[in-house]
């Protein structure tokens, strides 16, 4: 398969980081030191990876393809519905790691933080997105939603 | 048989308000600071924070129980009493302390707040518990997870204050509030700075094939193959070495979470006050699921049926689960 | 005050002859001006040397030195309740305490408190003297710091503050045996197997390096405390008393060693030197003292 073209998701994902931050200003304080730290967020059954960091003043969410990582902090990875979850505040990131379905490398210190900033965040950070896109973002949620329900009675 | 108060953990507004929602009769929180025992990365309540989330709280009818429950250092005590003040003046219901100065603070400043004995006090005898209560006024004392159902009872017969116990979460295997072995390691004092295998010292190295050895400090803490369930690297749940034993073995105990859902009709017989879901540090996912299913289990027993409870292995160490101490001494 | 070297409880289940001959040794030779008497950590262990304790002390008064009865850590069970009661009716000893059980018992009587008892900071010092503690061992994790702000405070509370200086470091308690349990066994089973080992069952981590050492219900360092070069700070800060945790190398060496540096008889050079000649099988430690980790030994800065 040839590297999609990530090009077209870039505008995106810099809409979603800022409507991310301007709507919830609170959770940049717990992140503490780390807030200009550089995570990778690695959904292993995709062909790319994105890069974060959650730095107020200079926000920043890339997606790069897996030949192009840049020198990070800390790198998360699960799988994609995992991690959208987690995001989310429907699945334990705890849990997750337990079982073995969440690694973490690097500081582990500054995923701490950014786990707990983001769990502060009150209702669903991928409901809001979707809404961002109107009728066809939703739909996509719901189409996502229910493959995980799928995946969890199997 | 009272109805028990089920006491949930809230380690941000976001999983206070999740707790709330979830039925918890009372949730505990504490600051961003050394005063409590959950003093992780990003974790806790600033000053802002605790005024609001009181006021969301009692508004949904649920008390607010403040941890100070930490040893202030010679020269540091202070901070523990700008907490203590800073709760009382935002209307806390209680205040869950350990160190007999703390608590002398409190009952001289604030007697017409409630104080709860922490689990970091270790008292646990009836002896123990009634010089905290003749000293202090304590109103309830939060059990070590270190005794039986029927220590439990006798105790409860001859003690002058409720009783909270442990129900569920992680299972710690030394006694709190006389463990320094995170200090030995790390630098960083249970007792002194509220941090257990503090996250800025742990590692997780990942090799090829799929193992995970997790480390504290310099020191390996587990390594596990890739088809077996991890814990974190917490010393007392790590796989060590001793010649008496063939091979590695968990010295301590495994990683394990505490789940007492079936001894819950004895616990609540035996004259436990409330009940209490560790988890500050875990997310509102977490608090969702466990607390949810408590509520229900606790009102099904007080309606006069089953203590129906839904999975919650999935959310626990090492996905495993014992009744600890609780259920028999067999466990010493 | 001249400063005191005392001799903490022995920690390990030793028999009743190594006891013994252990304390005649101290009683006629060692320089100490206290020794701490009794089991602390396993009540189950106790009824191998009750019959001892009063010829033992008497051996320990007759050599010049300071007899002090110190309870179990951990009280849980009624006939460890019906123990501390008991001590606390003692008359002819003093009392060190290692669990809140005993405060209940000691309202008008005083008492020493003990290491295992959380004291960390000045106003629950004040508050112990105020309810009859005479002497602090303080809790080993404290800092530098800490101890000094402590040692002033208690002399103007007219209390006296003693400081471990040699030996594992006490770490851990926990309701369950760590001794029995890497035998198989349990607490009420455990045929006493903590008796094989005398300085404590070695705990290595998964790539063999030394870490932990298990005693029973009680987690210790693996390395040994060793505060000789900074006694002479602690004595300058109001520090009184300077604890031995015995061990099975030669504790009168050890003693006289800590009591030349005391005394300042003989350079910290010559005393380090000396101690290290004792062949220790584990390295030293000082981070705790330093702030720092507690396994780590911190050279002169």
């Amino acid at each position: 398969m040839p590297p999609p073209p990530l090009f077209a998701i870039q505008p995106v994902l810099r809409r979603i980081v800022n409507r991310v931050a301007t709507d919830n200003p609170d959770m940049f304080g717990r992140l503490g030191p780390h807030y200009n730290a550089h995570f990778v967020i690695d959904p292993v059954n995709l062909p790319f990876v994105l890069v974060l960091r959650p730095d107020p003043d200079d926000l920043l969410l890339d997606a790069r393809q897996r030949n192009d990582i840049p020198p990070h902090d800390a790198k998360v990875s699960g799988s994609f519905l995992d991690l959208l979850m987690l995001v989310d505040g429907d699945l334990d990131g705890d849990a997750l790691f337990f079982a073995r379905d969440l690694t973490i490398t690097g500081n582990t210190e500054a995923v701490v933080c950014l786990r707990n900033a983001l769990d502060d965040i009150d209702g669903s950070i991928a409901e809001n997105i979707s809404d961002m896109f109107g009728p066809p973002g939703r739909a996509a949620l719901g189409i996502l939603r229910r493959a995980k329900q799928r995946n969890k009675s199997e | 048989m009272n109805r028990p108060e089920l006491v949930c953990p809230a380690g941000t507004p976001s999983a206070m308000r999740t707790a709330v929602e979830a039925g918890a009769d009372a949730v505990y929180c504490g600051f961003q600071n050394a005063t409590n025992a959950r003093n992780f990365p990003g974790l806790n309540f600033t000053v802002p924070e605790l005024e609001k989330s009181v006021r969301h709280a009692h508004n949904g009818g649920t008390k607010v129980l403040l941890a100070v429950n930490t040893f202030p250092p010679a020269g540091k005590v202070d901070l523990w009493k700008e907490a203590v003040d800073t709760g009382a003046k935002l209307g806390v219901d209680a205040f869950i302390v350990a160190d007999i100065g703390v608590a002398d603070y409190i009952a001289k400043n604030y007697p017409d707040i409630r104080l709860h004995l922490s689990v970091q006090a270790a008292a646990s005898t009836p002896e123990a518990i009634k010089f905290y209560c003749r000293e202090f006024n304590i109103k309830r004392v939060v059990l070590p997870r270190i005794l039986t159902v029927p220590e439990i009872k006798t105790m409860a017969d001859e003690i002058p204050c409720e009783i909270e116990t442990f129900i569920f979460g992680n299972h710690g295997l030394m006694v709190e509030g006389r463990c320094s072995l995170t200090n030995y390691i790390t630098g960083l004092s249970t007792n002194m700075d509220g941090v257990c295998s503090p996250a800025a010292q742990i590692q997780y190295i990942k090799d090829d094939s799929g193992n995970l050895t997790t480390k504290l400090g310099e020191f390996t803490i587990d390594c596990f193959s890739c088809d077996e369930n991890a814990g974190y690297p917490t010393i007392c749940k790590g796989r060590y070495l001793t010649p008496a034993h063939d091979g590695a073995y968990y010295a301590f105990e495994e990683p394990i979470s505490l789940n007492l859902s079936t001894l819950l009709p004895d616990l609540m017989a035996a004259g436990v006050t409330a009940l209490k879901i560790e988890g500050r540090q875990r997310s509102r996912a977490y608090v969702k699921s466990v607390v949810t299913a408590y509520r229900k289990a606790v009102d099904n027993i007080m309606a006069g049926h089953n203590p129906e409870i839904s999975d919650l292995l999935a959310l626990t160490e090492g996905q495993k689960e014992t009744q600890g101490a609780f259920k028999s001494k067999a466990w010493r | 005050m001249k400063p005191n070297l005392t001799i903490a409880p022995i920690l390990f289940h030793w028999n009743a002859e190594r006891k013994l001959e252990f304390y005649a040794r101290i009683a006629d030779e060692a320089p100490v001006d206290v020794v701490y008497l009794g089991e602390i950590i396993c009540s189950k262990r106790t009824p191998f040397f009750e019959n001892h304790y009063d010829e033992v002390a008497e051996r320990l008064v007759r050599g010049g030195k300071t007899v002090v009865f110190s309870t179990l850590a951990e009280v849980m069970l009624k006939r460890e309740r019906n123990m501390i009661a008991g001590f606390c009716d003692l008359e002819d000893f003093e009392l060190e305490i290692n669990d809140s059980s005993a405060l209940w018992h000691l309202d008008d009587k005083s008492y020493r408190v003990g290491s295992l008892m959380n004291v960390y900071n000045e106003d629950t010092m004040a508050y112990l003297v105020a309810k009859g503690a005479t002497h602090f061992t303080l809790p080993a994790e404290l800092p530098r710091d800490s101890i000094a702000i402590l040692a002033a405070h208690a002399k103007e509370l007219g209390a006296t503050t003693e400081v471990q200086v040699f030996g594992r470091v006490s770490l851990a308690l926990s309701a369950r045996c760590y001794h029995a349990r890497a035998h198989g066994r349990i607490k009420d089973n455990c045929q006493f197997v903590c008796e094989e080992d005398m300085d404590g069952m070695p705990l290595n981590t998964l790539d063999g390096e030394e870490f932990l050492t298990v005693n029973g219900i009680q987690t210790l360092s693996h390395s040994y405390l060793n505060l000789l070069d900074d006694m002479d700070d602690m004595k300058e800060m109001g520090v009184t008393h300077f604890r031995l945790v015995p061990h099975t190398q030669d504790m009168v060496a050890v003693a006289n060693i800590f009591r030349e540096a005391l005394d300042d008889t003989v350079s910290a050079e010559e005393s380090s030197e000396k101690l290290t000649a004792l062949d220790i099988p584990a390295p030293f430690s000082n981070g705790f003292w330093n702030g720092r980790p507690g396994h780590q030994w911190v050279g002169e800065v």
